[in-house]
């Protein structure tokens, strides 16, 4: 082959890079990838405080720069889509844990099912009554239902419901870091000492966050907080749909 | 699953199934979510699919999946002035809502096992 073919293949690609990736998109996926690092290095330096969310750090980062460049949400997202759409096969592999955990699924199925079907009812509804009493609106309300599921699963659910997929994750991201955060604190005060039942409770109530938080502390209650993200995101994306449409009017 | 690319077939294949599934048969779950609760019912009859290439597939997706959700957090600009303006109701529903679902789960949960003896496992750890 001669050089010459080289050369011109070599400017064929960078043409066809232009095409499919122009400047303003690779700035957005280039940027939210450089935020999350920088987002990661911070938590480390701050000695891996659940308060130093990466999650967030990064939203806020990325928030404000955009807020200082002009950049629309929408020409943001047109390169972040790319790492958006990651989300459905993320949540088709969450099918991985919830097999690995299937043994002790078996061994304590009834206290599994009923401990699971109230905390994300409770957590739904509560979420819904207490925006609307303290005077939130029905988006809002909506929005926080399904906020305690995976956050994939989450933002399904919201679009689904009429909710906003946005609070949901900002709402979801909250509920996370504050159970990371309190979980020692409450389980102390209420005397819930079997790591089953602490972990489960932490993926039931705060899923990816909460779950990172447990495992910390013993792998039983990371199996069980992992097994709760999956078989809640089952239940919550089954239940919310029902309970929305019965508190449409609220 | 043999290699890398199958497993990424099996993954948007079964996403794919999902959404179809929630569209013809206007099941309530999103269609991700169907997907995953086929590929959990095909990995529990068939446990050796799960070895190697799905692995390597799933794991980097799980590892890292806060960094998938920060696009969709930051369309958080958008809904800025709600925030703004709602801030209390969205406080007071967010740490409310949290707390409860975490002490009945856990309580509730620790009660149960308690009742019941044939769950051996995890008794009384002093965290």
């Amino acid at each position: 082959m001669s050089p010459n073919v080289w050369e011109n293949l070599g400017e064929q690609t960078l043409h066809s890079i232009r095409v499919y990736l122009p400047a303003g998109a690779l700035f957005g996926l280039t940027l939210t990838v450089g935020a999350y690092l920088l987002a990661q290095e911070t938590q480390r330096k701050l000695g891996g405080s659940p308060f130093a969310n990466p999650l967030l750090i990064a939203i806020a980062l990325l928030a404000v720069s955009l807020r200082m460049t002009g950049m629309s949400y929408a020409d943001y997202f047109s390169g972040a889509q790319f790492i958006h759409f990651l989300l459905g096969p993320a949540t088709v592999a969450l099918a991985v844990p919830l097999v690995e955990s299937w043994e002790h699924v078996k061994r304590s199925k009834k206290p599994l099912a009923v401990a699971l079907l109230a905390g994300s009812l409770v957590s739904a509804v509560s979420g819904f009554v207490l925006v609307r009493l303290c005077g939130g609106s029905h988006q809002v309300a909506v929005s926080m239902m399904p906020k305690a599921v995976t956050t994939p699963i989450a933002i399904a659910v919201s679009q689904h419901t009429g909710g906003d997929s946005s609070l949901t994750v900002v709402f979801a991201v909250l509920g996370g870091v504050l159970v990371a955060a309190v979980i020692e604190i409450v389980f102390h005060q209420a005397r819930v000492k079997d790591w089953r039942a602490y972990g489960f409770a932490a993926g039931t109530a705060g899923s990816g966050i909460g779950t990172a938080r447990v495992m910390e502390m013993h792998s039983l209650a990371g199996a069980f907080a992992g097994l709760a993200i999956g078989v809640n995101g089952v239940v919550t994306s089954l239940l919310v749909p029902v309970l929305a449409q019965l508190l449409h009017n609220w | 699953m043999k290699n890398i690319v199958q497993s990424v077939f099996l993954l948007l294949m079964l996403q794919l199934m999902g959404e179809v599934l929630h569209r013809l048969l206007r099941l309530p779950a999103p269609g991700p979510v169907l997907g995953m609760i086929i590929l959990a019912a095909y990995l529990l009859r068939r446990p050796e699919a799960m070895e190697s290439g799905l692995r390597r597939v799933t794991a980097p997706l799980l590892n890292n999946m806060g960094l998938l959700f920060v696009p969709a957090g930051v369309g958080v600009v958008e809904v800025f002035d709600v925030l703004r303006r709602q801030w209390m109701p969205i406080a007071v529903g967010v740490m409310g809502s949290t707390l409860l679902a975490l002490l009945v789960t856990g309580v509730l949960m620790q009660w149960l096992l308690r009742q019941s003896r044939s769950f051996p496992g995890g008794e009384s750890n002093e965290p």
